[in-house]
């Protein structure tokens, strides 16, 4: 039943959020709500009510490695696009890797 | 370049396209709540900032605008990808937005409980716009200086 709690909220926040990104102009100040924090309000509102304050905070800390992940990976999708070319799925989701890699290795570095 | 609303774009969705990111949102926070159940708060935090959503969203923006030129009688495919790849600029300023979202909760969370997540979120809209302000402005002024010379 949680799953499914969890599954209905996201899926919301996330769907509010996306049709904002499609009706604003221009196209790079939609792009904002490509990173809004659809997934952090979702998981966090529900992890508040069951877990407690700590835990979220624990959470918040790590979301910062995340997001500082997910500037570069745009980065890298947007270079991949404009440089070589490739199609919107295929870098976004080979930039996908680099994402997983810099925010396991800033893990260990920077959280243990 | 003023912000606007562009309603009639909400046309160009299908609604399979609405249900795809719906359910990849869903997946997405399920996924985020497993990882941190299974490896701890630490882990899962990671996955509250997981582009699988912008990928959705850069896919269908190309798609959507290489109709929109196919229908004037040209490939759009290089606009298509241009379109794509402007999303992704937005992206990554806003990404920074959502670092600070998260150092907003790592502080406050302990002493405002529900209420840093609206701060958060006013601390995210906030940073986002003011850096997308300024990378326009720095273009603006960079393109007019390059104009005089």
């Amino acid at each position: 039943m949680e799953y499914l709690i969890r599954f209905v909220a996201g899926g919301i926040v996330v769907s509010v959020f996306a049709v904002l990104g499609d009706v604003l102009r221009p196209k790079s100040f939609a792009g904002l709500f490509g990173a809004a924090p659809s997934i952090a309000l979702a998981t966090l509102s529900l992890a508040l009510w069951k877990e407690g304050a700590d835990y979220v905070s624990i959470e918040g800390r790590s979301m910062i490695v995340g997001a500082l992940a997910l500037a570069l990976y745009s980065l890298v999708v947007c270079q991949l696009l404009m440089r070589l070319r490739w199609s919107a799925l295929a870098a976004t989701t080979n930039a996908g890797l680099v994402w997983l890699a810099v925010v396991l290795v800033s893990k260990q570095l920077l959280i243990g | 370049m003023l912000v606007r609303a562009k309603w009639s774009a909400l046309k160009q969705s299908r609604w399979y396209e609405y249900v795809l990111r719906f359910v990849l949102g869903g997946l997405a926070t399920t996924l985020a709540g497993v990882v941190a159940q299974v490896f701890g708060p630490e882990t899962g935090g990671l996955f509250l900032a997981f582009p699988a959503v912008f990928c959705a969203s850069a896919t269908l923006i190309e798609k959507h605008e290489r109709e929109r030129k196919r229908k004037l009688g040209l490939s759009g495919y290089r606009r298509g990808t241009e379109a794509a790849a402007l999303d992704a600029v937005g992206a990554g300023l806003g990404s920074i937005g959502l670092a600070v979202f998260g150092f907003g909760v790592w502080l406050l969370a302990p002493a405002l409980t529900f209420g840093t997540l609206a701060v958060g979120a006013l601390a995210w809209i906030v940073v986002s716009i003011l850096l997308w302000r300024l990378r326009r402005d720095t273009r603006t002024v960079r393109s007019r200086s390059e104009r005089r010379s």
